[in-house]
C-alpha cells in the first residue's frame, strides 16, 4: 500500500517538475497592523522572513529594474524605499500625507501616489526624489491604473465615486467617469483597450473604453449562500493575453474569475477571509490573494482555478506584489 | 478654532422677534476652480440646531462641543463640493441655531421662502412634525439626524421626512442582538423620570420580546439628582436580592446611568443608555474606511467626531450623491433618486445604506460602544431577515404602521 503510495507521489511530482520548470519568484506581503513586510517564496510557498517597515504599509510595488521595493507607510505619511536584497531602509520619499496606493510610469518612472487624506495624486521623479506635480482629485482618491503607453493615469475616488482621468504629459484631468460607491482599484488590460474599476460598496466592477470613457459594461456578482451586501470587489488583475479577470469580493471571501472577453463570471475561488489586493506572478502561474481578517494569503493555480494552499502572513495583510525574478 | 471658521464662512447674526438665532453663512468658493462662463448648478442645504432642554448634572463633565453636527455637515460639504467641481456643482450650508427655549420656526419658515429645498435637522419629534407640516405640498425634503421617536418611523410619519438617526427600536434591537448572542439574557431595566428615558425602556422591552430575552425586574430611578457621591450607598439595596445577567439602564441624558456601573449588589454588566451602548459613530471605529473620514475630521476641528456629527454628515452625503448621480439640482430628479432603487450611500460601515421605503428610515449598521472602545456592530452574525439584515433592526413594515401619504406635498 504505502509503496504504491510512493510511486504514485514520486510520479506525481515528477509529472509536475516537468510540466512547469520551477521559477522562484519572491511575494512581498504588507502587514497593514504589525508594520511588517512578509516575504514568501514562490516555489516552496513558505514565508521566508519578515521585516520591519513603517506604520500602516499599504500599497507595495518593485522598481522596474527589480532592486528597490517601494512601500507606502500611510501613518508615516511617506513612500519608504527598501533595497530588495538587504531590506534595508535607503531612503524616504516626500509622498504627500496618507499615500495608500501607487503606480509606476511603464518606462519605470515617475511614481504617482494617491494621497487619501488630502485629494490629491503626488507625482514624483525616482532619480531626483523630487515632486513633479500634485493633481487635485475627488475625495478619497486610492485606485491608481496607467494605461500600457503611458499616457493615460486613471485614478478612483472613493467617496467621489468617479474614475478621473489623468493626462501624464500635463496632469490635467482629461474626464472623469462616475461609477458605483467607493471604487478602490483602476487596471487597464495589457492592450489598452479596457479598464477595469472596482466598486467595493457598489458591488461592482465597470468595465471602461479608456478611449471613449464610456461605460462597456457593469459586472454584478451573486452566489448562493453570501448576501449581496458582502460582495465587495476591490483587487483586479487581468492575464497579460486578456483572456481572464480575477476580482477579489472582500468579505464575501471569494476571487471571481471573469472572462474578460464576454464579461461573465465563470467561477468563484473560496479564498480566506477578507480578501482585497491580489497579484500575479510574472510567469502567472499562481495568483496571491491578501486575507486581512483571517491574516493569511491564498495561493490559487491561474491554470486550473484551484486554490492550492494558504500561507500566513503578519495581522492585516493589505498589499502584494511579487518580484520579477 | 474661531479665526479658522470665520476665515471659510460669512457669519451673519441676524435677530427673529426678539429671539436670537444665529444664521451662519457658509459658502465654500469652489467657483474659481470651474472656468469661467460655464454655468454652475448651486444646491443650498440648511441645518437647524434647536438645543434639548439639558439637566446640569453633567455639564461639568463632559462638554458638548459647541458646533456638534455642524461640523459633520462642513466635512461633508466640503467632499460634495470636491466632487461638484467635476460635475459644475456648488454645494452650500446654512447654519441656523436656537437656544433652549426658542423656537426655530420663523428662520425656517424664511429659509423656505428662499426656496431651499433641503433640510438636516436636529430639533426635537413635535418641532419636527410642524416643520414636515410647514414644507407640505412645497419642493422640499427634511433629513431628521436628532430625533429617535419611533412614533416618527410610525403613525406620526411623514413623506417628506427621512430619518438618518436611528430609532429607539433600531438602537436597543442592535443591544438585544449581541445580548441575546451572548446568552446573556435576563435583564433587569432600570428606567430614569424623564419621558425620553421611559421611551427608550419601552423600546428595550420590545426588543426583548422580538429577540427572546426576559425582563426579570424593572425598576425607577427617583432618587433625584446627581448621584456622584450617595450612589455608594444606593445603589447596591437598589439591586439587591435580583437574579439578573445584565442591568439595563435607561437614562438618556446621563443623569445617573453612569454611577450604576461597579455599584451593583451583584457583580453584572451594565449595557443600554450607558456602559455598552448602541450608537451611530465613535472615536474608536476605524473599520470600512472610517480611520480616513476620523482624521479629515480630527485634522480639520482639533476634535473627534460625535454621533450627531456622523448624523448630519450622512444626509448631506446623500443629498451630494442625488446631486452627482442625477446630474442635476432639481428638486424632482433629486428626491426621485433618493427615494428609489438605486440609491445607497457608502457609509463607512461596511454595508452599502439606503432608505427603507415604508417610513424612509436610513438602514444602518449599528455600533455597539463603551467609552474606549468599540465591542461589536450589529447586526450580528445569524440574525436574518428575508429583505436584509439590516432590516434585523428596528420597525419592520408590518409593524411600522406608517402610512406614507404620497400626495402630501
Amino acid at each position: 500500500m504505502w509503496r504504491w503510495l510512493n510511486v504514485i507521489t514520486i510520479a506525481l511530482a515528477a509529472s509536475i517538475a516537468a510540466a512547469s520548470p520551477a521559477r522562484a519568484f519572491k511575494v512581498y506581503v504588507t502587514n497593514e497592523k504589525d508594520n511588517t513586510v512578509t516575504i514568501i517564496d514562490s516555489e516552496t510557498l513558505k514565508v521566508e522572513k519578515s521585516f520591519d517597515v513603517g506604520q500602516r504599509p499599504r500599497g507595495i510595488i518593485i522598481t522596474k529594474d527589480g532592486k528597490r521595493l517601494l512601500v507606502c507607510a500611510s501613518d508615516d505619511d511617506t513612500v519608504q524605499v527598501f533595497d530588495i536584497k538587504t531590506h534595508k531602509l535607503l531612503y524616504s520619499l516626500p509622498s504627500g500625507p496618507d499615500p495608500e496606493l501607487f503606480i509606476l510610469h511603464p518606462s519605470g518612472n515617475p511614481l504617482y501616489i494617491a494621497n487619501e487624506d488630502d485629494n490629491l495624486i503626488t507625482v514624483i521623479d525616482l532619480e531626483t526624489r523630487k515632486i513633479l506635480s500634485e493633481v487635485p482629485v475627488g475625495v478619497e482618491p486610492e485606485g491608481m491604473g496607467i494605461s500600457p503607453d503611458g499616457k493615460v493615469l486613471v485614478n478612483t475616488s472613493e467617496t467621489t465615486n468617479m474614475a478621473h482621468f489623468i493626462d501624464t504629459e500635463t496632469f490635467e484631468i482629461t474626464d472623469n467617469v462616475l461609477v458605483d460607491s467607493r471604487p478602490r482599484v483602476a487596471e487597464f488590460s495589457a492592450d489598452g483597450s479596457q479598464l477595469w474599476v472596482s466598486s467595493e460598496i457598489g458591488g461592482t466592477v465597470t468595465v471602461i473604453d479608456p478611449a471613449t470613457r464610456k461605460i462597456i459594461k457593469k459586472i454584478s456578482f451573486g452566489l448562493p449562500g453570501v448576501t449581496r451586501e458582502a460582495l465587495q470587489p476591490v483587487g483586479v488583475r487581468l492575464t497579460r493575453d486578456g483572456a481572464r479577470a480575477f476580482v477579489a469580493l472582500g468579505p464575501a471571501n471569494r476571487v471571481a474569475v471573469v472572462n474578460a472577453k464576454t464579461l461573465e463570471v465563470e467561477k468563484y475561488l473560496l479564498v480566506g477571509q477578507r480578501v482585497w489586493q491580489l497579484a500575479f506572478t510574472p510567469d502567472e502561474k499562481y495568483l496571491f490573494s491578501t486575507n486581512g481578517v483571517s491574516n493569511d494569503v491564498s495561493v490559487i493555480d491561474v491554470a486550473r482555478l484551484k486554490v492550492i494552499k494558504s500561507i500566513r502572513t503578519g495581522r492585516f495583510p493589505w498589499g502584494v506584489v511579487v518580484s520579477p525574478e | 478654532m474661531l479665526n479658522f471658521r470665520t476665515s471659510i464662512r460669512k457669519n451673519a447674526i441676524v435677530q427673529f422677534l426678539g429671539v436670537l438665532l444665529i444664521l451662519q453663512l457658509i459658502c465654500i468658493g469652489y467657483a474659481a476652480d470651474v472656468s469661467a462662463g460655464e454655468t454652475v448648478t448651486r444646491i443650498t442645504i440648511a441645518y437647524i440646531k434647536q438645543a434639548a432642554k439639558r439637566p446640569p448634572n453633567l455639564s461639568n463633565l463632559e462638554a458638548l462641543p459647541e458646533n456638534e453636527g455642524f461640523a459633520g455637515g462642513q466635512i461633508s460639504i466640503h467632499a460634495n463640493n470636491t466632487t461638484g467641481r467635476f460635475v459644475k456643482q456648488e454645494f452650500v450650508l446654512e447654519e441656523v441655531r436656537a437656544g433652549t427655549g426658542e423656537s426655530p420656526l420663523a428662520a425656517y419658515q424664511a429659509l423656505l421662502d428662499k426656496g431651499v429645498s433641503f433640510f438636516v435637522l436636529d430639533v426635537p419629534a413635535d418641532t419636527l412634525l410642524k416643520m414636515a407640516d410647514m414644507a407640505k405640498g412645497k419642493n422640499v425634503l427634511l433629513f431628521n439626524a436628532g430625533a429617535p421617536d419611533d412614533r416618527l418611523r410610525g403613525a406620526d410619519c411623514r413623506d417628506n421626512v427621512m430619518h438618518i438617526v436611528p430609532s429607539r427600536a433600531m438602537y436597543t434591537d442592535a443591544l438585544a442582538q449581541f445580548l441575546v448572542r451572548k446568552r446573556w439574557r435576563d435583564w433587569f431595566l432600570v428606567t430614569g423620570p424623564r419621558g425620553r428615558d421611559k421611551l427608550f425602556a419601552e423600546a428595550v422591552k420590545k426588543s426583548a420580546k422580538k429577540f427572546g430575552a426576559r425582563i426579570v425586574a424593572e425598576k425607577n430611578w427617583d432618587f433625584g439628582p446627581d448621584a456622584r457621591r450617595t450612589a455608594h450607598a444606593e445603589v447596591p439595596t437598589f439591586t439587591q436580592g435580583i437574579d439578573y445577567d445584565v442591568l439595563i439602564v435607561a437614562d438618556e441624558f446621563g443623569v445617573f446611568g453612569e454611577y450604576i456601573m461597579f455599584r451593583t449588589w451583584d457583580p453584572r454588566l451594565v449595557a443600554g443608555t450607558q456602559g455598552l451602548r448602541p450608537s451611530t459613530w465613535h472615536r474608536t471605529h476605524e473599520q470600512w474606511g472610517s480611520a480616513q473620514l476620523q482624521s479629515r475630521f480630527v485634522k480639520r476641528f482639533k476634535r473627534r467626531m460625535t454621533a450627531l456629527d456622523y448624523q448630519v454628515w450622512a444626509p448631506i452625503r446623500a443629498i451630494g450623491e442625488a446631486a452627482t448621480r442625477t446630474r442635476s439640482g432639481d428638486f424632482g430628479k433629486m428626491e426621485a433618486y433618493l427615494k428609489g432603487n438605486d440609491f445607497e450611500l457608502a457609509g463607512f460601515k461596511g454595508l452599502p445604506l439606503t432608505f427603507r421605503k415604508w417610513n424612509w428610515q436610513l438602514r444602518q449598521p449599528i455600533l455597539l460602544i463603551h467609552p474606549a472602545a468599540l465591542v461589536s456592530v450589529s447586526p450580528q452574525q445569524g440574525f436574518l431577515h428575508q429583505r436584509s439584515v439590516l432590516d434585523t433592526l428596528g420597525l419592520d413594515k408590518k409593524e411600522a404602521g406608517c402610512t406614507l401619504n404620497r400626495n402630501g406635498k
